[in-house]
């Protein structure tokens, strides 16, 4: 069996910088978007919500025509010799695209939970905006935010239409573990694509289960029952 | 130290509309709960932002619709104590009273947090979280948190409604001593007239987003200005009345005429007295000014108080059919089964009020 590793590295790059990026990102604009009443909310909450519901294979078409060669995005960057398409950052915005709206509802819900005279003390004591989302609102929320950033972790880590899509299956350069398990199934290599079934059943697991101890180890230090 | 608030705002189902000035220390605003109470608070300290008007803290403006002015909460800096404390469940005692203390350096901070804590009798806690100490104490460390940033002005909002009645009389008492320590302007909103009375000497009657009246305690307790100032502060015996003259009345429904102290001016309204200034006299005489015969239709007990439901003139055809309601100590009531009805109840001119309607 001539098993090649590089699908694991490109996943976890991937999946790590598409996190990352997803988390801060979902981080603002659930907040921004839970202080907004305005009449819009209905309709922006409606679009940042949508790739969740749509097939990834929309996302991947929606991101083509962006960032590809005749896209405004695409277009752009030509200019300056880029091109993203069919690179290991192509899969990284077809991630964030698709997870970006669970990271999102999961922490505006978990924002929404927060008691407003909590928020409402912290600026009458004379805090800053940015003091109050720190010290006071992320803390607070913390386990919502800590089972967004595992769902939307596992969601990148997941993620295969659209990044087929648009950043191809190349193998040593875009070729990521959902993808390499779906060529592997269909090239009769029943072996490989059971290997990497595997290592994805044995990540995806990890990062929960350290996410639920963790929490549970918080949660007991303010209850005063440990640690 | 002096206050201006001249505000509107609508609400629900009715408009809050307040005006209100004083230069006193610690003003206590007495309401039914949903009178609008709360959102004055609210308004005041920037959490809500009223229609029009205007609120002027000890000459700083925090709000003038005209001028549009409208500070935020940050810049107001009034000591809000909140309902259910409102604490940082994240962070612990001493974290949550530092909270506010950016501009001390890091010693500063820690000598101020240090003499909070034993002031508010805070003893050992200061490492603990929040959902790990008592009510009360959850409520002192509110109070030293919003007092550690020196605030002009704090705003209570029912700060007792969340404590079980036997802590609650312990905190009031001590409440009321730190709050005599506090430099600055405080309000403190309930609807529990002995809260309102014990730690205030001024007192806002608040009805359907209205001050009903504002004044010194004693005089609004004693002669309610209002009809709903009386209901609110607490009188069981409220009838229509008449004027006879300038201090006479007469109530048709009981068929007596009443000599009070307080003058009375218009011709008809409403006559109380409070349940507790009827007294059940020992001698046989009812010749007497304010003195009536008086049968007992129904008594209800409490611990330590017996309410006696009083019918004048007259047996009690049932026990619902009675006059006006007294409250006596249990003693008072012992002492009663000696005597035979009718007994004589004496009506003190001086606690007799008129409301007009």
């Amino acid at each position: 069996m001539n098993f090649d590793l590089s699908p694991a590295w490109i996943s976890i790059k991937v999946t790590l910088t598409a996190t990352a990026i997803v988390f801060f990102l979902g981080l603002m604009i659930a907040w921004l978007m839970s202080n907004y009443n305005g009449r819009w909310k209905g309709l922006i909450d409606g679009i940042l919500t949508l790739p969740l519901v749509l097939p990834p294979t929309v996302a991947g078409f929606g991101i083509l025509l962006l960032i590809g060669k005749n896209g405004p995005i695409g277009n752009f960057l030509e200019i300056f010799g880029v091109n993203i398409i069919f690179s290991w950052y192509a899969a990284v915005i077809a991630a964030i695209v698709v997870a970006f709206p669970l990271m999102y509802k999961t922490t505006m819900g978990a924002f929404q939970q927060i008691d407003p005279n909590i928020l409402s003390a912290a600026r009458t004591l004379g805090a800053s905006e940015v003091k109050v989302f720190w010290q006071v609102a992320v803390p607070v929320a913390r386990p919502g935010i800590a089972a967004a950033t595992a769902l939307t972790f596992a969601r990148c880590l997941g993620e295969f239409g659209a990044t087929l899509m648009v950043a191809g299956s190349i193998p040593g350069k875009t070729e990521t573990i959902p993808i390499a398990i779906y060529f592997a199934t269909q090239g009769g290599e029943m072996q490989v694509a059971l290997v990497w079934v595997l290592i994805i059943f044995a990540i995806s697991l990890t990062v929960l289960v350290i996410n639920n101890y963790w929490e549970s180890h918080k949660k007991n230090q303010q209850r005063g029952l440990g640690g | 130290m002096e206050f201006i608030i001249d505000i509107k705002k609508k609400l629900y189902d009715f408009q809050l509309d307040v005006k209100l000035q004083s230069k006193e220390e610690i003003i206590g605003i007495l309401g039914a709960s949903g009178s609008g109470k709360s959102m004055l608070l609210r308004c005041i300290a920037g959490l809500v932002k009223p229609d029009q008007g205007q609120i002027i803290i000890n000459g700083k403006t925090f709000f003038d619709s005209e001028k549009k002015i409208n500070l935020s909460m940050r810049e107001r800096k009034v000591g809000f104590l909140f309902q259910n404390y409102a604490l940082f469940p994240n962070m612990t005692i001493a974290e949550n009273i530092a909270f506010g203390l950016d501009k001390l350096s890091k010693h500063e901070k820690k000598s101020r947090v240090s003499a909070l804590m034993e002031k508010y009798h805070l003893g050992d806690i200061g490492k603990r979280y929040p959902s790990q100490i008592s009510g009360g104490q959850q409520q002192r460390v509110a109070l030293a948190r919003a007092v550690a940033v020196e605030p002009e002005m704090l705003l209570l909002d029912e700060p007792f409604s969340a404590l079980d009645v036997h802590l609650r009389n312990h905190m009031i008492r001590e409440l009321s001593e730190l709050l005599k320590e506090f430099q600055g302007i405080t309000l403190f909103v309930t609807h529990n007239r002995d809260e309102a009375y014990y730690l205030s000497d001024y007192i806002a009657v608040f009805n359907t987003g209205k001050v009903e009246i504002y004044g010194q305690k004693d005089a609004i307790f004693k002669w309610p200005g209002s009809l709903e100032t009386a209901k609110i502060t607490g009188c069981k015996n409220i009838v229509e009345a008449t004027r006879r003259s300038e201090n006479q009345l007469y109530v048709p429904q009981w068929d007596i005429a009443l000599r009070t102290v307080m003058k009375i001016e218009p011709d008809v309204g409403f006559m109380g007295i409070r349940a507790n200034q009827i007294k059940l006299l020992d001698e046989q005489d009812s010749q007497q000014e304010n003195c009536f015969k008086v049968y007992i239709a129904d008594e209800s007990e409490g611990p330590f108080r017996t309410w006696l439901y009083l019918k004048i003139g007259s047996r009690p055809k049932s026990r619902a059919d009675f006059h006006l309601q007294c409250e006596i100590s249990r003693e008072q009531r012992r002492h009663l089964d000696n005597l035979e009805e009718p007994f004589i109840m004496y009506i003190n001119p001086d606690y007799v009020f008129f409301v007009a309607q």
